[in-house]
């Protein structure tokens, strides 16, 4: 059975919320309540550490807030996730992206890379990976340092093979990184059209111009209100008739934010920006 | 104390959300209370456990043609409970209860080898819905579930096992006996007349 000997109200939720805010910076009241109460309550348990301690620990212990940041997140990603939305990318985006001399492509909490990578290859695939450029951002250090690194476990990146497979690949997943030992490492072609840095997309604002959004499983965790601050810097960091992607969980439903854009693919949830 | 007798009205008055979890032999069940389910005042959440491989269409296909007379759908992140609607727990993500009874969607970690699991679903239920969630959990070869039966039950919701000796797998709710997580031990017969009796019940306003 779970651990489950400390317990929080919302309240005190929200209380932890504020502190981490006043003193950290990071702004977590408008995440969605359910998931982020059980992620706090889950550290409490495995720590042992009340909701004093707890506050406690927030304030002073610098280290423990990097920890406490990383263990908060989810950060569960798989390469090709869900191969039915690439393979609707490589039928409906990747054609019209490739008229563009040079293509620039924003990944929003992009875990430790697995997803980034995915695009990567299937842009190398449909031939525009030369003009492109991938900026992979998330809010979470750790997994970005693995992101950066490209290195996954090998067992792993062979599970991805089936996705890659039924997203349309069109050679063998193998071919996109050597293996040392039991890890693999993605080939320094993909890793150089690669940049991966800290983005908070609660408080931080757009900082280029992109062809291509591509955000999934992210916005899930936010209420209504962040949802739709994200989804408006989206907008503004689209070029005009650029692609977002939010894949088959996240609809852009807000009437003010759709009407700036036409819906490429209902269940991929993939939309150009029409104005 | 569990009991096995049939639910008097007064303790499910309360009652606003119905959450279902279900593992290996709970179709069968589950598909029995399908047959009273048409026009249920209540929103109704299942998780059941399936392999990745079972896409949602044929799942919440086979609900649907077993009742049409209640919407069955797969449920989306921050929409709102309805009345007269069964969610289905998309594949591959964790279901949870927000307080405004809106619902989300988690990829985090599996529990229990499941995603969705049970136990968040539960979870959240017990923390946004107290006294006014009924939790039911049914056969299955695992522990999932338990915990959260739990959290009902110590918010002072209502708690339901399908009885263990019509269980095809009675793991899951012998579990919850042992974990005293359960207020009911039912047979799919006194569950069905439980659903009559809350509809009843709530149509009364
Ligand atoms: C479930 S993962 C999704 C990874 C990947 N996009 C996928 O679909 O496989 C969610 C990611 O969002 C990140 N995230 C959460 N809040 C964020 C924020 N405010 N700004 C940027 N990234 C955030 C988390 O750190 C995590 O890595």
């Amino acid at each position: 059975m779970i651990e489950s000997e400390y317990q929080i109200s919302f309240e005190e939720l929200k209380e932890i919320l504020q502190l981490i805010e006043k003193v950290h910076g990071y702004d977590f009241n408008d995440y969605a309540e359910a998931s982020l109460k059980r992620r706090v309550t889950h550290i409490m348990n495995k720590l042992k550490l009340n909701i004093f301690d707890l506050k406690h620990r927030l304030v002073n212990d610098t280290h423990f807030f990097a920890l406490f940041l990383n263990q908060i997140t989810v950060n569960v990603t798989e390469m090709f996730r869900d191969p039915g939305f690439y393979r609707s990318v490589r039928e409906n985006v990747i054609p019209y992206l490739a008229s563009y001399p040079h293509i620039k492509i924003w990944n929003a909490g992009c875990s430790s890379g697995e997803e980034t990578y995915s695009f990567a290859i299937t842009l190398k695939e449909e031939g525009i990976l030369e003009k492109s450029f991938l900026y992979g951002t998330d809010i979470n250090s750790e997994v970005l340092d693995k992101a950066k690194e490209g290195i996954y476990e090998l067992k792993k990146i062979k599970e991805y093979s089936t996705n890659y497979l039924n997203s349309g690949g069109k050679s063998s997943l193998s071919d996109y990184y050597h293996s040392i030992y039991d890890a693999g490492i993605f080939q320094s072609e993909l890793r150089k059209k690669t940049l991966f840095s800290i983005h908070n997309l609660a408080s931080d604002s757009s900082f280029n111009e992109f062809q291509l959004v591509v955000c999934r499983n992210v916005l899930i965790y936010f209420n209504e209100h962040l949802r739709n601050r994200v989804l408006q810097l989206f907008t503004e960091s689209l070029c005009h008739l650029g692609f977002l992607c939010l894949g088959s969980k996240e609809t852009l439903r807000n009437p003010q934010l759709l009407e700036q854009y036409k819906v490429i693919d209902r269940r991929e949830n993939i939309y150009q920006k029409i104005v | 104390m569990c009991s096995t007798a049939d639910i008097p009205t007064s303790a499910l008055q309360p009652i606003e959300l119905v959450v279902i979890g279900g593992s290996a032999g709970s179709m069968v069940v589950l598909m029995e209370l399908m047959k009273s389910v048409s026009f249920f005042p209540i929103p109704i959440i299942f998780v059941i456990h399936r392999g990745k491989t079972s896409s949602f269409g044929t799942l919440a296909g086979i609900f649907q043609k077993a009742n049409q007379e209640i919407k069955v759908k797969e449920a989306e992140e921050k929409e709102t409970l309805s009345p007269k609607t069964i969610y289905l727990a998309p594949a591959d993500y964790h279901l949870l209860v927000e307080r405004d009874f809106s619902l989300s969607l988690d990829l985090s970690e599996k529990v229990w080898h499941s995603r969705p699991s049970i136990d968040v679903l539960f979870q959240s239920a017990a923390d946004a819905g107290g006294k006014r969630t009924l939790g039911i959990l049914l056969s299955g070869a695992n522990a999932d579930g338990v915990q959260g039966l739990q959290e009902i039950r110590k918010k002072g919701g209502l708690t339901i096992i399908q009885d263990p000796h019509t269980a095809e797998y009675p793991t899951m709710p012998n579990e919850a006996l042992k974990a005293k997580a359960a207020d009911y031990k039912l047979t799919p017969s006194k569950l069905e007349r439980t659903f009559e009796k809350l509809k009843k019940v709530k149509l009364h306003f």
